[in-house]
């Protein structure tokens, strides 16, 4: 069988296509196929999913603010995420900080990371960012226990005296 | 270590040994990490790039756990060694398009690969043979602890650890466990396995991963979400999910044995004499018929062959490793004919 879109190479690939649910069948060359796959990736990716769902229900004022938003650190700007669902760097979380927390309780049903830290290893900052941490815990768990998330509240709960039973040893 | 050192030994995860191995082929852990100071790889220069290979390469070097792993410059490589590493699960297909600026660690014994700058900065990797997620945690969460003392990582405490894509941001973390489940695929209830997976928003994937569609009876399964959970709880969902599947896919092959042992046995014989004799095969049918010798092995009915060969043959009749072990480039037809070469030579001198 010879491949379907340049009629040269023996076709070795076989691949369903699914188009306004008419089911398609393509037999292609192996360097055919390489170049349907990433035209396919172009057509329609992760990026446009993310993109589509980070402006789920926002009023359009709200939006256009969004689309300007620019990180100084690296120059991308919120329009520039919205296009290739991707951020630019660390420090776009924080200046899109507005947009993505929604966003990633979507994407996870959580916006708040309950894990490991990297600042074990860093005891030169530790206490400061201790500190900061264990506000941003007290509100999460002030927040969930109005949602009656219980379970997550008692793991705050627990992490919060964790970190405050360490800063007392610090002390 | 050069890329074709590789060919001479077996992968780790490939030993077919570890907790569950008749059932499950591996166990995976990767983390995305990214460097406080740099931007993403997709928006960084090519100064910017070079630089991130020079120094996560210099603090890697220095971690014991990786000390004796060899950098691979990707654009130095020509496309069968991109698709040699591919095939040995060491690094993504993903990490072999446009890899100017990209590198590849790979620690001796292949228990741990870092790709440098594929979608984030760092992805490290560490592959256990058997059902093992938490010994590959245990192992990698060290690695990363001591990169962590040499490298500013892109973290927030309320988000965790920052990365390109917000699919991935918090732990960082995709555990995935490769399962071989011939009798669930057999008996017609892989349909309903892989929906109930799904909605516990879990993902099945090919043998290679993202992008690519299970086959031949291999399936792997990770967790989608990264955030809200810590490492530990997420390997603990993965593991009772797997726990689950291990137990409906023994149910499977028991009933199978006690229902329809001949026809099991004769499909199993049969799959062993084609590989034995076969003159021209396809890398798909030779998945196929592995994965019933497998099980063969698995179920005691197939007893010359142990499961390491048959791992081994997975990897070794891939187009690449067909290629690099004669040193040669094939066409398609000539890779047929080489592969059924190969495997003749390996089963019928057992």
């Amino acid at each position: 069988m010879l491949c379907d879109i340049c009629g040269k190479n023996p076709a070795t690939v076989h691949l369903t296509e699914i188009i306004d649910e008419q089911m398609n069948e393509l037999h292609l060359c192996e360097d055919c196929a390489r170049n349907k796959s990433q035209a396919m990736e172009q057509q329609f990716g992760l990026s446009d999913l993310l993109a589509g769902m980070a402006d789920f229900q926002k009023p359009a004022t709200e939006k256009e603010e969004a689309v300007n938003l620019k990180c100084q650190a690296c120059g991308l700007t919120y329009a520039d995420f919205k296009k290739i669902g991707r951020l630019g760097c660390g420090e776009c979380y924080n200046v899109f900080r507005k947009y993505l927390a929604p966003l990633l309780k979507r994407i996870h049903g959580s916006n708040q990371h309950i894990g490991k830290t990297p600042l074990i290893s860093k005891p030169a900052v530790k206490t400061d960012k201790n500190k900061a941490g264990l506000q941003e815990l007290k509100i999460s768990l002030q927040e969930a226990i109005q949602r009656e998330a219980f379970e997550e509240a008692a793991r705050l709960r627990d992490m919060i005296k964790e970190l405050e039973g360490k800063k007392n040893a610090d002390q | 270590m050069q890329i074709n050192d590789l060919l001479n030994h077996t992968s780790e995860w490939l030993k077919g040994t570890g907790p569950h191995s008749d059932i499950v082929i591996s166990s995976r852990i990767r983390l995305a990490r990214n460097l406080n100071k740099f931007p993403f790889p997709h928006w960084a220069n090519k100064a910017q790039l070079d630089e991130i290979i020079k120094e996560t390469a210099q603090a890697m070097s220095k971690v014991s756990l990786l000390k004796t792993s060899t950098l691979f410059e990707l654009g130095k490589l020509d496309s069968v060694d991109k698709q040699f590493l591919v095939e040995r699960h060491l690094m993504s297909i993903e990490h072999t398009q446009k890899t100017e600026h990209k590198a590849l660690l790979v620690s001796e014994e292949e228990i741990i690969s870092v790709m440098v700058n594929e979608e984030d900065h760092l992805r490290i990797q560490l592959m256990q043979s058997g059902f093992n997620l938490f010994e590959a945690w245990n192992i990698i969460n060290t690695v990363d602890d001591a990169l962590a003392k040499l490298l500013d990582y892109a973290y927030l405490a309320d988000f965790g650890y920052l990365t390109a894509c917000p699919t991935n941001t918090g732990t960082g973390m995709r555990g995935s466990v490769m399962l071989h489940l011939p009798a669930l695929v057999m008996s017609r209830q892989i349909e309903r396995v892989l929906a109930a997976i799904a909605k516990l928003s879990f993902t099945t994937r090919g043998l290679y991963g993202e992008g690519t569609q299970a086959s031949g009876n291999f399936f792997q399964i990770s967790n989608q979400v990264s955030l809200g959970h810590s490492e530990n709880e997420i390997i603990e969902n993965i593991n009772g999910l797997i726990r689950q599947i291990i137990e409906q896919e023994t149910q499977a092959r028991e009933i199978m044995l006690s229902k329809s042992r001949e026809i099991l046995e004769d499909r199993i014989n049969r799959s062993l004499g084609i590989l034995k004799s076969a003159r021209i095969i396809t890398s798909q049918e030779t998945i196929e018929l592995l994965s019933m010798v497998r099980l063969g092995c698995d179920l005691g009915m197939i007893k010359d062959i142990t499961r390491r060969t048959i791992n081994e043959l997975f990897i070794t009749t891939q187009p690449a490793h067909l290629q690099k072990l004669e040193n040669k480039k094939f066409t398609s037809q000539e890779r047929d004919l080489r592969r059924a070469q190969l495997i003749r030579n390996k089963l019928n001198l057992l």
